[in-house]
């Protein structure tokens, strides 16, 4: 196995005026690793990407995609890298393998070798029955899945997925998510933008990205352990506001949030403790474990960066 | 008991040949933040179209505080807020200008639109952003002003399609604390989502699939109703190769296992809890951590599918 990171980026900074999009970023992204990168709307998240996948040139700092310099080579970047975001484009009045043929053309394959990747590419995706369809007619998991496998027509060792489940039937996107870990077991790299952190979940490394800096980088479980400590608790009461308003005052409740019939609380207390300080306010009250999340290291993160 | 302030009996409607509601009866009170949840095509936003009253249902009554949507003088229109998925702003206009020229058409007096305004952007946190232009905000900032907008009158029903759709968490969870204030308030909330997770964030949530409702319930109650166990197992490091190893052993569990799916460093596996103590003791002898989690309104929505009677293959 190739041992140099797919993606290696070093002090990247994009300008635009006196904005400064991107600062100072630097990540490598080993092979085979479905890599989450995470940000506010803004943040600097579709800027890294550009910049990633050559289409447009960092200001300062240098980004190695596969190998080549992006600002340099951006063309030969272009080939290697597969892409597919939420607003996946399929053209909709031509049959699902019509689309292949039309994005493997694009990408330089013909005659026999386009015709063995688009066979490959439909069985991969489990799309052989639906070959000669139109693509306007089909559901949206299907279409989807004709995205992804245009995305991988060529074989791409590296594959941008930009939100890729949000919205779809959540069977479709099991099926979807199989095929991205298939793909991913056989060497291709992931990197996976995303507001829905269900999907960041997935991801075996996460960075997090405010305001153009990368803030936060490691597992999901690293992240929550350093940058949402504690544990978090389900606390079911009919007086959200005055619990609230009480832990407020308490430096040991870290973090609180309504969250639906109730509240989320993140604490340092001992559970038992915990479980006392809730039910003297509310003797009605339930509390019950819960994961920390993701959310719970963006709010920190963010909160602090407010800071 | 009062009178629901949105009320949906058995409501069947279609686009053409496409069916898009298929008996629909949902019912929300004063107060209540109720979540319609569902994919991409499930037909929530037919469903807040007919409670708008900007179409007519095919059969079955639609009632919004005890009258019909469609009655122009029933002062319904009054009532509601409505906030579609592509609310339309005046992009070049600044966000005080947008507000200012809403509140004309629903004709608020000088002194009512300055406190409400002023409430309004307190509350949104858009006070700073008052002189910029609409177009120039965030996704999350345009949002919080099209639900400004969307609340000036004071609506005692607010009807959101898909408000969080594309806006990043931190925004996101603003906008819902926004939503438990105004409910706290009485107003009867409706807000649909595709995000699953978001489920766990309402009062009350309506599962909705290809048009029907597939359960209702709070978050709590639907997810102690689930069957099946989720288990969260980590492998020790290791590289992308780490979860082959457990091939086989999900392999010999066979129909036991319903779902696995990449997690961090490890997998999330749904199995039937017959054979979570199998499951665990196998993959806890393969070198994995293995620990139960709490199951995801996924889990819920698909194994809910699955058990319903005339369960509609999903292609």
């Amino acid at each position: 196995m190739n041992t140099a990171p797919i993606l290696d980026v070093q002090d990247l900074g994009r300008r635009f005026g006196d904005f400064h999009a991107v600062r100072n970023v630097t990540f490598q992204v080993p092979q085979g690793e479905i890599f989450g990168y995470l940000g506010a709307n803004g943040a600097g998240k579709s800027t890294t990407i550009r910049i990633l996948c050559g289409l447009l040139a960092p200001s300062s700092g240098r980004a190695l995609v596969l190998g080549r310099d992006v600002g340099r080579e951006p063309e030969a970047v272009k080939r290697g890298i597969g892409y597919m975001s939420q607003r996946f484009s399929l053209y909709p009045d031509l049959t699902v393998a019509e689309n292949l043929d039309f994005f493997g053309g694009a990408y330089g394959l013909a005659g026999r070798t386009l015709r063995t990747r688009i066979d490959d590419g439909l069985a991969e995706v489990g799309l052989v029955p639906f070959r000669n369809r139109l693509t306007a007619t089909l559901p949206g998991g299907i279409q989807q899945r004709v995205a992804l496998a245009n995305a991988l027509v060529h074989q791409p060792r590296l594959l941008f997925l930009d939100e890729p489940t949000a919205g779809v039937d959540p069977a479709a996107r099991r099926q979807f998510l199989d095929i991205v870990r298939r793909r991913v077991r056989q060497g291709t790299t992931v990197f996976l933008t995303t507001h829905y952190l269900d999907e960041a979940e997935y991801c075996r490394r996460v960075g997090l990205m405010v305001q153009g800096r990368l803030v936060a980088l490691g597992t999901p479980a690293e992240l929550k352990a350093r940058h949402a400590p504690g544990t978090v608790w389900a606390v079911t009461t009919g007086r959200t506001a005055d619990l609230t308003a009480a832990f407020s005052s308490q430096p040991e409740v870290l973090a609180v949030q309504h969250f639906g019939a109730g509240l989320r609380v993140r604490t340092s207390l001992e559970p038992a403790r915990f479980a006392a300080a809730v039910l003297r306010m509310d003797p009605n009250a339930g509390v019950e474990p819960a994961d920390a999340s993701l959310e719970d290291v963006f709010r920190a993160l963010v909160a602090e960066d407010d800071r | 008991m009062p009178e629901p302030a949105v009320r949906m009996q058995d409501v069947h409607h279609r686009h053409g040949t496409v069916v898009s509601l298929r008996g629909l009866s949902l019912a929300v009170r004063p107060g209540e933040l109720y979540g319609l949840v569902g994919p991409d095509a499930a037909g929530k936003t037919s469903a807040l179209r007919l409670m708008a009253g900007v179409m007519a249902p095919a059969s079955g009554t639609v009632r919004i505080l005890g009258n019909d949507p469609l009655d122009a003088g029933s002062g319904v229109r009054e009532a509601l807020g409505y906030m579609p998925q592509r609310f339309s702003l005046y992009g070049d206009l600044s966000v005080g200008e947008n507000l200012r020229f809403f509140a004309d058409l629903f004709c608020l007096d000088r002194v009512t639109y300055r406190a409400r305004r002023d409430r309004l952007l307190a509350l949104t946190r858009l006070a700073p952003f008052l002189d910029r232009r609409a177009d120039a905000l965030s996704g999350g900032m345009y949002k919080k002003l099209a639900l400004s907008v969307a609340l000036l009158h004071e609506p005692k029903v607010l009807l959101l399609d898909e408000p969080t759709n594309g806006v990043d968490p931190v925004s996101r969870a603003e906008l819902w604390d926004l939503l438990y204030e105004f409910a706290a308030r009485d107003m009867a909330i409706l807000v649909t989502t595709s995000y699953m997770d978001e489920a766990a964030r309402c009062g009350r949530v309506g599962l909705l699939h290809q048009g029907a409702m597939l359960a209702e319930d709070t978050p709590t109650a639907l997810v102690a109703g689930f069957q099946d166990t989720v288990l969260r197992i980590e492998t020790d490091g290791g590289g992308p190769d780490a979860t082959d190893a457990l091939d086989p052993v999900l392999s010999d569990l066979g129909d036991a296992v319903v779902a696995v799916t990449p997690l961090g460093m490890g997998l999330r596996v749904v199995v039937r809890t017959a054979a979570r103590d199998r499951a665990t003791d196998r993959l806890t002898a393969a070198g994995c951590q293995v620990r139960q989690a709490p199951p995801g309104f996924e889990d819920l929505f698909l194994s809910r599918v699955a058990a319903a009677p005339h369960a509609m293959e999903v292609p």
